[in-house]
């Protein structure tokens, strides 16, 4: 009898849940997205009635290749990283985006000029910077790691490093950490040698690694214990540090900057919705809301100045920025471009160096 | 194995320490299984017995994590708990929405299973059936098949036939790929526990009935269905428990909507640990303890019917 | 039966009672009895016909089956647009080893400015690149200048990009042009071809499968080792007590195999994190400092314990019901006879296991080679299995083709040892607690 009841209800969920206007995000999961939801999501639907349903992985560009090409596509707008929407974009498996559309910043200028360079792209558009950063936990660190090669140097601090297991930032971090100037790690990473140097720079430490896929997992292997040091994103260990107050640090030499870009697969079931979604969250006063829930750069320049505080009120955003100009000292710009070529090969040889 | 009485020492220190290893395999066998029990009254949110909880202090335990598994992904927790409250935790909390997902999606693919695979239990087991081996091995594969191969499989499959978008009537089915998929996964348990209850099945049984005028109905439902009933029975439960704790066909072709528990759990362990995946364990250890008791009272009462004693 | 149909066979002239031969009789009789069986087995039959072996078989044609280069499907309309077809043509006409000349690069250049059209020139470049590496940016940004190009077209797209003279780029271009390819297989096995067409190993920093299909049986066999190491004392003693006693014993043995795997992975991750329970008892022993805590996970050991641990249900049952009725007196007999308790066992009491030994065994080493799960979530960087990597092909780097060829290797190994099972145990003798 119970068991009916369940069936009941929940077929009838599912069948009512179809007819209200709504769009499907699909994000990154833990503080980002709740950074999202707040931002975006939130007021989003209270200004056009569209509910968003909130999805999560631990990358959105990959569920959409399999979405598209099986047609059975359940995502309206992902989230992706830079490479990966260009990649997309070029297999055909993004709609394309009238950029024109995109609301101009409060003082009149048109959306194309008032996002950064590269933000705007034939199918997506850009809503944060971030960075790959490296963090320590001062609980389990003595002495003060501050540059990138003390990340690599387990003889001065002793211990685990956690690192994505992929080998985008990964290699530039480690031909940085090498003592690679951040303008000459592309052109280094374009020959052998480079590659060989990245390899070998990361056989050093290589027992020491704990490896990590979510962007959720660093902050935890930091605040358990499990590692004493981790790369991680910028905004995740922000969040860690300031709203859940855990002794973590961020280091900022070395960072690897990089976009988050709105896209829609091809096929979307609520394109126009997702249009709506776009334009929306991407408006100046939007974005510059995200700011103060995550310390992750707006993608327009109008944005800037409308950034503030923390949403407690109390801790000021600007400084943790990666976009902030004391951070930017020794700071990589993510090249798309290398990745989108290399991409393929170098997690060939990455999984072949993890397996040996 | 009794000592013999005419052991010498050297055989009865063998003895002894034979007893001491298998004590120890023994509690490498249910130590991780006992182990999540306590951690999930932890006070606090760490995966490790605290110095409290150690000296037994009242304090260290806590049902907070069980408190999160109703409260995680409701609209309004905060709120008294009323009915509304309730309602609210039956319609948006995460873990509940999984296990309505799970129940649904194990309870239509175990039906599947159970009834294909009793059918063809009963033809197998006649000795008439011809290419019987043959046939044997291509219904046991899908439990011998990697999951990564099968789930690999059946996503391709399902897109080319655009499975997600049948409808009857208009109307979208649900969980069809998953339950089509873990009905799959289920059938050869149900093959091997009735075929094992019809090894011991006098087939003079259903003759003796048809001689005394009763019609295949008869006979299947008066003679053979009591008889293979706990073989059936187990092997849906089986198939139900395959089905409850399969993560990655669901990963694979389950819709971003279709989450269950399992898959609930994988993400939750592959991004962050947090104690209420081990309160969700310790909820699943209790039901796999009431699952195997009813499995042992079955099979009791299997071999009572079929005259079959304990040796 | 049988004493009936000798019968029959002595005697042909008996009849039924509505006078048919009775031999005649029964053959209808058996024939109906037949396809009452068979029929009975039907439905099943269609149904993992259908939702199980045809869609392996499909996904294992796509090993072979890879158009990218040459077919673009709408993702919508179903549609399909051949694609490079005049160097489809050029390659046709022109056997391996030609020297690729102006006519050659003419067809190129047009088929460029087709993809641009259509806009599958990631697709094709994807395809290419899968084989040579830096070849995607070669073809986008081709499609995108081609247009412009004047002939002679050979100087003009060299000098666009140097890469396009690789011969290794053509020996790629024309195996991809034909729509089915065994190059899949080849890269599955760390083999690629170079520009003359003939078979070598990948560069050694880029060979990964055969180490890992050769560490999925190290560690394979490890497991089976110690799960049979492990059960056969605990079967023992299970299958020579008292039934009751045995019973009671028997739920600890049952429990965990009826426990969610999801669960006891879990439970091993809590147990050997390097913050976890064991650590911490040691260090709470004195048995470890606490700045040198044991990396227990994230590692081979991990994926080694952890497996060995949900495996070891699968090799005490089949070693148990082998040795429930082994009859002791034999034993006794034995040592009666003067033998040894070690003799006894050697002897008399080890060959009657064997059976038991080989249906544990091959089930449990069965399953461990295809394991997924739990080398995901334990086993880091170097306790994967080749199962990691196929799932990493299908869901990260998307070379489905690729899954499918490492994936059909990995079942013709599993389906060797399935049919070896069913020779040596019979699969009717595999039994479930």
């Amino acid at each position: 009898m119970k068991k009916t009841f369940i069936l009941t209800t929940a077929l009838t969920g599912f069948a009512f849940a179809a007819n209200a206007a709504e769009v499907t995000v699909m994000s990154w999961g833990g503080a980002y997205t709740k950074s999202q939801v707040e931002a975006y999501h939130k007021p989003f639907t209270a200004s056009t009635g569209i509910t968003v349903n909130s999805v999560d992985s631990s990358n959105p560009a990959q569920p959409i290749k399999a979405q598209v090409e099986a047609g059975n596509v359940t995502v309206d707008v992902a989230d992706v990283e830079f490479s990966d929407a260009v990649r997309l974009c070029d297999e055909g498996l993004l709609e394309e985006i009238d950029t024109s559309m995109l609301p101009s910043a409060p003082d009149g200028t048109p959306a194309a000029d008032d996002f950064i360079d590269g933000a705007l792209q034939d199918c997506a558009v850009a809503n944060i910077v971030w960075s790959t950063v490296f963090a320590y936990n001062t609980a389990n660190v003595t002495g003060t790691p501050t540059t990138i090669a003390d990340f690599f140097d387990t003889t001065k601090f002793p211990g685990k490093r956690g690192l994505r297991k992929s080998a985008k930032a990964t290699l530039e971090m480690a031909l940085m950490a090498d003592g690679v100037k951040a303008a000459d790690v592309y052109a280094m990473m374009d020959t052998a040698e480079g590659i060989d140097r990245a390899f070998a720079k990361l056989d050093s430490i290589k027992s020491d690694i704990v490896w990590w896929e979510a962007g959720a997992q660093p902050p935890q292997l930091l605040a358990d214990g499990e590692v004493v040091m981790s790369t991680a994103y910028n905004g995740r260990i922000f969040n860690a540090a300031i709203a859940e107050s855990q002794p973590l640090e961020v280091v900022w030499d070395g960072q690897i900057l990089d976009f988050d870009l709105f896209v829609i697969p091809k096929g979307a079931p609520n394109k126009e919705e997702a249009m709506k979604f776009i334009s929306f969250s991407t408006s100046t006063t939007a974005l510059a809301a995200q700011a103060s829930y995550i310390s992750y750069g707006p993608a327009r320049k109008s944005s800037g100045a409308l950034v503030g505080k923390y949403s407690d009120g109390k801790t000021d955003m600007a400084p943790h920025m990666p976009t902030a100009a004391a951070n930017l000292g020794n700071a990589l710009v993510n090249n798309f471009e290398f990745w989108v070529d290399h991409d393929a090969e170098l997690n060939e040889r990455f999984n072949a160096w993890l397996a040996s | 194995m009794a000592l013999p009485t005419y052991a010498d020492p050297l055989e009865r220190a063998w003895y002894y320490t034979y007893l001491a290893i298998c004590t120890l395999i023994f509690f490498f066998l249910i130590v991780p299984i006992i182990v999540v029990i306590p951690l999930s009254f932890n006070a606090e949110p760490y995966f490790t017995f605290t110095q409290k909880m150690l000296t037994l202090d009242p304090t260290g335990y806590s049902t907070r994590w069980y408190d999160l598994l109703l409260t995680f992904g409701m609209n309004a927790p905060e709120v008294s708990r009323d009915s509304s409250w309730w309602a609210d935790a039956w319609n948006n909390a995460n873990w509940i929405n999984a296990a309505k997902n799970s129940i649904i999606i194990g309870f239509f693919s175990t039906i599947l299973a159970t009834v294909l695979g009793t059918i063809a239990a009963l033809g197998l087991s006649k000795p008439e059936m011809p290419g019987r081996r043959l046939i044997m091995a291509i219904l046991i594969s899908p439990m011998i098949v990697p999951i990564i191969i099968t789930a690999t499989g059946l996503f391709f499959f399902y897109s080319s036939i655009g499975i997600s978008h049948w409808t009857i009537f208009g109307w979208k089915i649900p969980y069809l790929g998953v339950v089509l998929a873990h009905a799959t996964l289920g059938i050869p348990f149900v093959i091997i526990t009735v075929t094992a209850t019809l090894v011991g099945f006098d087939h003079s049984l259903t003759r003796a009935a048809a001689n005394l005028g009763a019609n295949p109905r008869t006979t299947f439902f008066k003679i053979i269905m009591p008889l293979i009933l706990p073989g059936v029975i187990s092997g849906g439960l089986f198939a139900f428990v395959t089905s409850f704790d399969e993560v990655v066909v669901v990963l694979f072709v389950g819709g971003l909507d279709e989450q269950t528990i399992p898959r609930q759990m994988w993400n939750g362990i592959r991004e962050q640990i947090s104690p209420a995946i081990l309160s969700v364990a310790t909820i699943l250890v209790i039901i796999s303890v009431l699952l195997l008791a009813t499995i042992e009272l079955l099979r009791r009462r299997g071999e009572r019917l079929r005259g079959i004693t304990p040796h | 039966m049988a004493d009936l149909t000798t019968n029959v066979a002595i005697d042909n002239h008996l009849t039924t009672a509505d006078g048919k031969p009775l031999k005649a009789a029964l053959a209808a009789a058996q024939a109906r009895n037949k396809r009452r069986a068979f029929f009975l087995v039907l439905p099943l039959l269609a149904f993992i016909l259908i939702t199980f072996i045809v869609p392996i078989g499909q996904m294992l044609m796509r090993s072979i089956d890879s158009p990218g280069f040459i077919l673009q499907t709408d993702v919508i309309t179903k549609e399909e647009t051949p694609l490079m077809v005049n160097l489809g043509l050029w390659f046709k006409d022109n056997p391996q080893g030609t020297e690729p000349d102006e006519a050659a690069y003419t067809a190129l250049v047009s088929d460029l400015i087709a993809l641009k059209k259509t806009r599958a020139q990631g697709q094709a470049g994807t395809r290419i690149n899968y084989e040579l590496a830096g070849s995607r940016s070669l073809f986008t940004s081709g499609a995108r200048k081609a247009a412009k190009l004047k002939p002679p077209y050979k100087e003009a797209m060299i000098k666009l990009n140097k890469k396009w003279e690789n011969p290794k780029l053509w020996q790629v271009m024309r195996s991809a042009s034909s729509r089915y390819t065994g190059s899949f297989y080849l890269a599955a096995v760390d083999r690629t071809r170079d520009a003359n067409g003939d078979i070598v190993r990948v560069e050694e920093n880029r060979r990964v499968y055969v180490n890992l299909f050769v560490r999925t049986l190290r560690l394979s066999l490890l497991i089976t080792f110690l799960t049979f190491i492990l059960a056969y004392p605990v079967a023992h003693l299970l299958a020579t007590l008292p039934m009751r006693k045995s019973n009671m014993l028997m739920i600890l043995v049952l429990l965990p195999f009826w426990t969610s795997l999801l669960v006891r992975t879990t439970s091993w991750m809590i147990l050997l994190q390097s913050q976890g329970v064991l650590n911490d008892a040691m260090v709470g022993l004195g048995l470890l400092d606490d700045a040198n805590r044991i990396q227990l996970m994230y590692n081979e050991f991990g994926t080694v314990i952890a497996m060995t641990h949900i495996l070891l249900p699968f090799m005490i049952l089949p070693l148990y019901s082998v040795m429930r009725p082994i009859n002791p007196s034999y034993v006794r007999a034995a040592r009666s006879l003067g033998a040894t308790s070690w003799t006894a066992f050697r002897r008399i009491y080890f060959p009657q296991t064997v059976p038991g030994i080989g249906a544990g065994a091959l089930l449990v080493f069965i399953l461990s080679v295809g394991y997924y799960i739990t080398p995901a979530l334990v086993g880091g960087a170097d306790g994967t299995l080749i199962s990691n990597l196929i799932a990493f092909h299908m869901l990260s780097s998307l070379n489905w083709s690729l899954a499918a060829a490492l994936a059909s290797l990995l079942l013709g190994g599993i389906l060797i040892l399935y049919w070896l099972y069913d020779r040596l145990v019979g699969i009717d003798n595999l039994k479930l607690g």
